[in-house]
């Protein structure tokens, strides 16, 4: 009963979508005329928010309870697993992750419908309708090819478990993350439709996808850190980024949402680079779009485990094509007509920003086409696969002058400004960097991305927060500190990355019980190996102790773990961390002769990594709390204003 | 002119169209085995479950045609051709089960729960028989000949329009 | 992108959209055959052993190699951390690999394999990554290309094995 009542809302939902849709084409269309049928626009989409919501909580109730007639309770789900796995395993799939992005698109959408009102009601009409355009496709794609609350003939027995690997607080919410922030793009891509519809991208169109652009670059942003942190406990491979399929799924929407986020702060301030908005509003929605598409459709090879579909993956490609097919041609047909901004000088913020959206554009363009080429050469019977040693030199060409630009860029004044007004900033940006260059080389054997990245990451760290220079702290704008607090993770990260990619150390060894190994200050000792079992699983434990530089031994267990339902064996690695790094332990096979073969890493720093990655997230959240309260306090001086005006007239 | 506006359509066309291609292209997940034809490779199981014997490659030269069924507990579409099983044993067919990676309690729950058609089940604990028949995934079934020697191999679960198939194809080797 | 010329005064601005356009244009294009050219050089190409004894790739040049690890050919090595053994192809080509690491629990004599590494200049593969046989329902998508005689050779080393 609960699952045909989630399913009956989700239908309706679906065909609000479509009544959005449809009012709302309709009242762009008929204009002034219009009042009447756009007044069904906003109830219909704040409705439609509220029964996917309804949907949603529905899946959760099966799942909660492990209704096992459910077919996607039975696949996923187990009467013995923990209530929050229980919980988590109703997105931990297909469709059930395929209802919680409607769910929060849907959700979306009612909250703009709800809240806002700067834009003129046409282009408000438009872009309502654009996102019933776009809602209704994912009704369609769960409801004719993925019905999360299919029911089976006969109820099972027990359900088949959760993947071991997926049984993990981290993924639990990570692909929800990312799916927040891909549906914060989709309502970025429908306000852009909508002001491209009605040819009125203003600065107030910026304003009002900015915090939406922010919350998904959020989330984009934790739901990357998160998975790097996750592949890099989970997996054992000691790494932290594999530029795999999947991976680079999520990073170019952070790309192109970064790329956005900066081109819309240059709209909404200085009303110029319009069309160039527009078009990364696209992007960015397509790109969140074509990385589903080529997680779900496996026609790309992945290290994570996924299921894959290639019917799903049509589907998906035909939705690609529609959305993204259709608000390009509408961007040929339209863009020109949109009138130019504010122009700008070179030196200027916008000439800082434009510098950087280049740049960001020609990394998406380098992680796509890395990405897309095993594809290409497949169509000619080729078989290759694309890794590091294409991503990190060809990538490093863009992202190089890119951080360097990010140093100076918040220095400048919008509109026209010199670069002789900042030459101290400038000095001090330009030794910091050579002195790190200098003070790196002479340690020596350290490659030179690293190097490079070092000593950047040290001059942008300072540099970053040269903006609040000469401001007074307490009255700076909470956007501003989100700016700094940004730029200051970014450094933070990349010093991390720059610093376990020079200075890691690993060793492999073959050590019998009781027998110690070194890996850079650590001496391992190999107390004892035991048999463990958990409650799916049994598994080899090692017991090791860990002494940094002689100090107090630390205990370490990892396992080798053998997972029964279904049969599957994971390795799962320990960590010490301390202030200043990482030690990474692996326990492999026995070697045949008593001994057993250990795996580990020394990584100086390699927290920083995750620490600056939160720390960027930071940023946005400050900067998104800055742009909305501006937005209320403007709001409410409006509304004086007219008052005031009523009065007056009075 | 705007010709430019039109680049990035153009672009995105471009890869549609290898999307699609790639899509559209054949995949055959299915890993058709190249015993067929060919005797079963020697092997002995032991026993799955308290109430049947195990089986040996040795048995299946008996002159008697068989169903060899690769199945587990943990598999959803085992559930699902539990039926169809039931009905091709209705039908006189013999059914024997391999049972890979699996667990005797959980083998009992699940024969308890979806039905029992089997004469025997060998418990293959490191995939040694299904690798041997060249079998890549759970659930298959052989029809093996009275002389031991693999016929037929049907990849996935058993649907209800299979049942006829393997019927016919036991039919024909002579009861 | 001069849009401020010496003299201050501003190019019209339907120039300055052109230019900006332009450039953007420019970085792109450069981006796109950068990526062409080093993606010709740095992808790894996926190898068969018969393969890569035919048309061996560059030496240190990073591929994969994909195959069934033949049986009776692997063992450990002294340093209890290195093993070595032989991939097989299709008629009897042999590519001996060393892999230093922990292994996936799933490869086993028989099975299927990817290996990722450089081949060396005394015809062994040295393996950086292997990626096994995952589970009961995955086939290395490479592997998938070999189904014709993939099932076969299974099945036969598998026989011996056992016997």
């Amino acid at each position: 009963m609960i699952a045909e009542l989630g399913l009956a809302a989700l239908w309706l939902a679906a065909a609000l979508a479509a009544l959005q849709l449809l009012t709302g084409a309709l009242a762009v269309r008929a204009g002034a005329d219009g009042a009447e049928i756009a007044a069904l626009t906003r109830p219909a989409a704040v409705l439609q928010g509220v029964l996917a919501g309804f949907a949603f909580a529905m899946l959760l109730w099966v799942f909660a309870v492990t209704d096992l007639s459910v077919k996607l309770v039975a696949s996923n789900s187990h009467s013995m697993k923990p209530l929050i796995y229980k919980l988590s395993g109703a997105w931990g799939n297909h469709e059930g992750s395929m209802l919680l992005w409607v769910t929060v698109m849907a959700l979306a959408g009612g909250l703009i419908a709800l809240v806002e009102r700067r834009l003129p009601e046409r282009t408000m009409q438009a872009t309502l309708s654009a996102q019933g355009f776009v809602a209704l496709g994912f009704y369609a794609f769960l409801l004719l090819s993925s019905n999360p609350f299919e029911r089976l003939p006969v109820p099972a027995a027990e359900g088949l478990g959760l993947n071991p690997l997926l049984q993990d607080i981290g993924l639990a919410f990570h692909p929800p993350t990312l799916y927040f922030g891909y549906v914060g793009l989709s309502i970025a891509f429908s306000f852009a439709v909508g002001a491209l519809v009605t040819r009125q991208v203003t600065p107030d169109f910026a304003s009002a996808m900015r915090p939406w652009v922010l919350g998904a670059w959020v989330f984009l942003t934790l739901g990357i850190t998160a998975g790097s942190y996750w592949a890099y406990y989970e997996l054992g491979w000691g790494g932290w980024w594999f530029w795999d399929p999947v991976e680079n799924a999520s990073l170019m929407p952070w790309l192109a949402a970064t790329a956005l986020l900066h081109s819309a702060s240059v709209l909404a301030a200085r009303d110029a680079l319009r069309a160039w908005t527009i078009m990364l509003g696209v992007v960015a929605f397509s790109m969140s779009m074509v990385g589903t598409f080529l997680v779900r459709s496996g026609i790309l090879t992945s290290v994570h485990a996924f299921a894959v579909d290639p019917e799903r993956g049509t589907f998906i490609l035909f939705l690609l094509m529609l959305y993204i097919g259709g608000a390009l041609l509408l961007f040929a047909l339209r863009a020109g007509t949109v009138t130019e901004g504010t122009r700008f000088a070179v030196a200027s913020r916008e000439g800082a920003l434009v510098f950087n959206n280049v740049m960001l554009s020609a990394t998406l363009a380098i992680v796509l086409l890395g990405t897309l080429y095993p594809l290409l050469t497949e169509a000619f019977d080729v078989r290759v696969s694309v890794g590091p040693p294409y991503f990190n030199p060809v990538g490093a060409i863009f992202v190089i002058p890119m951080l360097l630009v990010m140093a100076v860029g918040p220095l400048l004044r919008w509109r026209q400004d010199g670069f002789g007004r900042i030459s101290r900033e400038l000095a001090l940006i330009g030794a910091l960097i050579l002195a790190g260059l200098v003070l790196f080389a002479v340690i020596g054997g350290i490659d030179l991305l690293p190097l490079l990245g070092l000593a950047l990451a040290g001059a942008l760290a300072v540099a970053s927060f040269l903006p609040l220079k000469g401001r007074k702290l307490r009255r700076t704008p909470i956007a501003i500190w989100g700016m700094v607090v940004a730029h200051f993770g970014i450094a933070v990260a990349l010093f991390g990355m720059a610093s376990e990619s020079a200075f890691s150390q690993e060793r492999l060894a073959a050590v019998r019980i009781g027998e110690a190994t070194q890996v850079g200050p650590w001496t391992i000792t190999l107390a004892g190996v035991a048999p463990v079992a958990g409650p799916n699983w049994t598994a080899i434990e090692g017991r090791i102790e860990a002494s940094y530089d002689g100090g107090e031994p630390r205990v370490l267990r990892p396992q080798a773990r053998n997972f029964w339902a279904p049969p599957q064996e994971t390795t799962e690695s320990e960590l010490a961390t301390r202030w200043n790094g990482q030690l990474y332990a692996v326990i492999g096979n026995e070697a045949g002769d008593g001994r057993w073969q250990l795996r580990l890493w020394w990584k100086p720093f390699v927290t920083l990594i995750w620490y600056g990655g939160v720390l960027v997230a930071l940023g946005g959240v400050l900067a998104l709390i800055g742009r909305v309260l501006g937005d209320i306090r403007r709001r409410g001086f409006r509304r004086r204003l007219a008052d005031r005006r009523a009065e007056a007239l009075a | 002119m705007s010709w430019r506006l039109w680049v990035p359509l153009l672009l995105f066309a471009g890869f549609l169209g290898l999307a699609g291609y790639q899509l559209s292209r054949p995949r055959n997940d299915f890993v058709e085995s190249r015993m067929i034809g060919e005797k079963l490779p020697f092997f002995e199981l032991r026993p799955a479950t308290s109430d049947r014997p195990g089986i040996a490659s040795v048995q299946f030269a008996d002159g008697k045609p068989r169903l060899l069924n690769i199945w587990a507990s943990w598999c959803l579409p085992c559930i699902a051709e539990a039926p169809q099983l039931e009905r091709l044993q209705e039908s006189g067919a013999e059914i024997v089960g391999v049972a890979i990676r699996d667990r005797p309690e959980d083998v009992a729950r699940f024969l308890e729960r979806h039905g029992n058609p089997y004469t025997a089940i060998g418990l293959d604990d490191l995939s040694e028989v299904q690798l041997g028949i060249g079998s890549s995934g759970v659930p298959e079934t052989f029809v093996i000949d009275g002389q031991g020697r693999i016929v037929y191999q049907h990849i996935g679960d058993i649907r209800a329009k299979d049942v006829p198939i393997l019927v016919e194809k036991l039919g024909k080797l002579g009861k | 992108m001069s849009a401020v010329s010496p003299s201050g005064s501003r190019l019209k601005p339907k120039h300055q959209r052109l230019v900006l356009v332009v450039l953007a244009l420019v970085a792109l294009i450069a981006a796109g055959l950068l990526a062409a050219y080093a993606l010709r050089n740095q992808a790894s190409y996926f190898y068969l052993p018969e393969q890569m004894r035919d048309d061996p790739p560059a030496i240190g040049q990073a591929v994969r190699l994909g195959g069934m690890v033949e049986d009776g050919s692997l063992r450990t090595l002294g340093d209890g951390v290195t093993i070595a053994f032989n991939v097989t192809g299709l008629d009897n080509s042999v590519v001996p690999v060393r892999f230093s690491g922990i292994v996936p629990d799933l490869f086993v004599e028989g099975s299927g394999v990817v290996a990722e590494g450089t081949l060396r200049a005394d015809g062994t593969f040295v393996a950086d990554n292997l990626l096994a046989k995952h589970d009961e329902n995955y086939v290395p998508r490479e592997l998938q290309e070999m189904t014709e005689h993939q099932a076969a050779e299974m099945a036969e080393e598998t026989m011996v094995g056992i016997r």
